[in-house]
């Protein structure tokens, strides 16, 4: 199979070009070993259905989200205001990002510093490339018969109200869809938002991850979808701590759908 | 006598009236210890309190206490027709002023009064039984202890006591009526079934006894429309501004900080507009006491009725982390009274009421914001502590600061080398 060539912001500039969509990876996305294979099997997505796309690149940089949550507002403003000069900069209309966080900050509070974009999640990007037909799943393979459910990530949910495009996008894998007790408006945290994911937890009974992977095994499962990086490492590691990895496989939807696509 | 009873009255009147405007003064100008909020109109917001204040919307996510507490808020909002009937009356002189200009329906309209009024007392008796008997999770958490746990009691029983008291004082008016003292209005529902415990007494007892219960109705609401201002009742009257004045905005979206802005524009070399000016002297980022949070964060803390579905549905309070947004609530609004009587020096709201710990546990997820039927933002209060914390004590945890320094240079809040970044696309097949 031939590479797949990922196609930075700069080099269509340089071509007089620019993208339809700019993907912003996240730093989850970039770094996370984890993850890489969330943002891979997403852009062999838009690589499939040609979608005219492209990514900043080493001139992406954090959103400033955690600094934000974690109350130093000045790096956060640093952050975001250097991030807009470069979107500005590129003229940048349209943003799809695979983290929530991201996805939160750039559409919601990046416009009280001067960027204004539409931004979609990756899970809102897929529904629509399946409602119109550009992926196209094959049915009935070796999707039917699993269990999957859905863990609601607090900042696509909640904070976004973004529930059901997560679930069209399953429901399209012909897969058996089933639900936690706790679910959408309802749904419990995974324990990372807040920035949580960079410090200990503080004294309690339990860890909050643990106590969601109970939830999710407890359906039945053997799959649980996620749409968010720190979902991913915090089920993953409850799962582990039930000692119940290699039965169960949390996975992003992307793959999923990359899965389902022999991609 | 009838003259002394009507001085009587609006002396009572008067003198809870007058206690009453000065308490809501006080309310008023503790909220405005806050920073004031820029609120615009919008429709939406009138929406907001028609749904969730007048509607309950929030309350039918549980709808046992939904169904209970809508049968005492409609009843206490109706019965409140026969108090204006007691209050015209009281200032008249008069009995029961409206049962000759509603001949026929008068006693409809009372018996209907009563139905409620018995239902009123079933919800209050069940509440009670949740509370005391069952004891259901979220009345039992450790902020609950003492004072808020006896004040929600005190409610359920003040209110099934003015509820018990218009049922004796419509007995015994019957049985006057019978006997031709009082004018005939008719056979009241629910009271005529309480009639034989008062057969035996004379006139004079029947009439010492509807009295009592009159006054009692008429003093213990004037006393229980002050107590409210004390309570976490006072949610009653607090949930209409509370959820007209709520955020229409996303629920991830956290409040920019204007003040921050201008200095990090300079530090980017970016030009200033003029309408990003730097903060005023002596401006504190983010809050240690009240006085730095938003009059609407104060707002919030007296709207609070302590329902604890906010704490319910926290996940660091679910895995046994101390920090609880209701208490968070309670906090705020205890350290807002207490300044309010000019205790000023020595305490603030984060450190002596609110722990770092409490502060740092929060992941930020929004459930309790969701959960909250008043349209309350604990989280709001959390966010503006954590800014303090790290901007101006440089308090943060120490995993916390690493990340800072992180994100200062690498770019990411991880230690990665920022020229890695985009090594995630190489070899992709
Ligand atoms: S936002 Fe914070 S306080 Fe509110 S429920 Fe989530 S963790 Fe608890
Ligand atoms: S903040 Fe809202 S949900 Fe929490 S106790 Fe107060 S009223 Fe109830």
């Amino acid at each position: 199979m031939a590479e797949i060539h990922i196609p930075t912001v700069a080099e269509l500039a340089s071509r007089g070009e620019s993208p339809d969509i700019l993907f912003w990876v996240g730093c989850a996305g970039s770094f996370d070993e984890r993850y890489k294979r969330v943002t891979q099997a997403f852009v062999k997505i838009l690589d499939k259905v040609a979608m005219n796309y492209a990514v900043l690149g080493t001139e992406e940089t954090c959103t400033g989200d955690p600094a934000r949550r974690a109350g130093n507002e000045f790096l956060f403003q640093m952050q975001a205001l250097s991030n807009i000069q470069v979107l500005n900069g590129y003229g940048i209309k349209k943003i799809v990002t695979a983290c929530p966080h991201c996805f939160n900050t750039i559409k919601n509070e990046y416009p009280d510093l001067g960027g204004t974009y539409e931004v979609v999640h990756h899970s809102e990007l897929l529904q629509q490339l399946i409602n119109e037909g550009r992926v196209t799943l094959k049915g009935g393979g070796e999707f039917s018969g699993r269990k999957i459910t859905y863990h609601d990530s607090c900042y696509l949910g909640r904070a976004n109200d973004v529930y059901e495009a997560p679930r069209r996008v399953l429901e399209a894998l012909d897969a058996e869809l089933v639900e936690m007790k706790r679910s959408r408006a309802n749904g419990l945290c995974c324990g990372a938002g807040g920035a949580q994911m960079f410090k200990e937890a503080e004294p309690g009974q339990k860890e909050i991850n643990v106590e969601r992977a109970e939830e999710a095994l407890s359906t039945g499962a053997n799959t649980i979808a996620v749409g968010c990086p720190f979902c991913m490492t915090m089920l993953a590691d409850g799962i582990k701590n039930k000692e119940r990895e290699a039965d169960v496989d949390v996975l992003d939807l992307a793959e999923l759908i990359a899965e389902s696509e022999g991609l | 006598m009838a003259i002394l009873s009507q001085l009587a009255f609006i002396s009572i009147v008067g003198l809870f009236s007058y206690l009453i405007v000065k308490r809501i003064q006080k309310i008023r100008s503790n909220i405005r210890f806050g920073r004031k909020n820029e609120i615009f109109p919008d429709p939406e917001r009138w929406k907001n309190l028609f749904l969730l204040a007048f509607g309950q919307k929030k309350m039918f996510k549980k709808p046992i206490p939904a169904f209970l507490h809508l049968l005492i808020y409609v009843g206490f909002l109706l019965i409140n027709l026969e108090v204006l009937e007691i209050l015209l009356d009281g200032f008249f002189g008069t009995h029961r002023v409206f049962a000759p200009w509603l001949p026929g329906s008068y006693a409809w309209a009372i018996s209907f009064f009563e139905i409620l009024a018995v239902l009123v007392i079933v919800a209050c008796l069940a509440f009670l039984f949740r509370r005391n008997i069952v004891k259901v999770q979220r009345f039992t958490r450790p902020e609950m202890k003492g004072w808020p746990a006896l004040d929600a009691n005190l409610i359920l029983v003040i209110e099934l006591t003015l509820m018990v008291a218009i049922l004796c004082m419509n007995a015994a008016d019957q049985l006057l009526q019978v006997q031709g003292h009082y004018v005939s209005t008719g056979k009241f529902l629910v009271s005529s079934l309480l009639i034989p415990l008062f057969e035996g007494f004379t006139p004079t007892q029947l009439m010492l006894l509807e009295r009592a219960a009159w006054w009692f109705h008429l003093v213990g609401i004037l006393a229980f429309a002050l107590y409210v201002t004390y309570s976490k009742h006072l949610h009653i009257f607090m949930a209409f501004p509370n959820t007209y004045y709520g955020r229409l905005s996303m629920k991830g979206k956290m409040e920019n900080m204007p003040e921050v802005t201008h200095e990090v524009m300079l530090m980017l070399g970016l030009p200033v507009e003029g309408n990003k000016n730097p903060p005023a002297e002596g401006f504190r980022f983010g809050a240690k006491d009240v006085g730095d949070l938003s009059r609407k964060n104060l707002m919030d803390a007296y709207a609070c009725t302590e329902c604890g579905r906010c704490t319910a549905s926290c996940p660091a309070n679910l895995t046994g982390k101390k920090l609880s947004p209701r208490k968070v609530m309670m906090d705020t609004r205890d350290r807002m009274e207490e300044l309010g009587m000019g205790i000023v020096e020595g305490k603030t709201l984060l450190g002596d009421y609110v722990t770092h710990e409490e502060v740092n546990a929060c992941t930020s997820c929004n459930a309790c914001v969701e959960a909250c039927p008043v349209s309350i933002n604990p989280l709001d209060i959390i966010v503006q502590m954590r800014r303090y914390i790290a901007m101006e004590e440089s308090g943060s945890p120490a995993a916390w600061n690493a990340m800072f320094q992180n994100v200062e240079t690498n770019f990411a809040p991880w230690k990665f080398p920022s020229q890695d970044r985009f090594s995630w696309a190489e070899n992709i097949k």
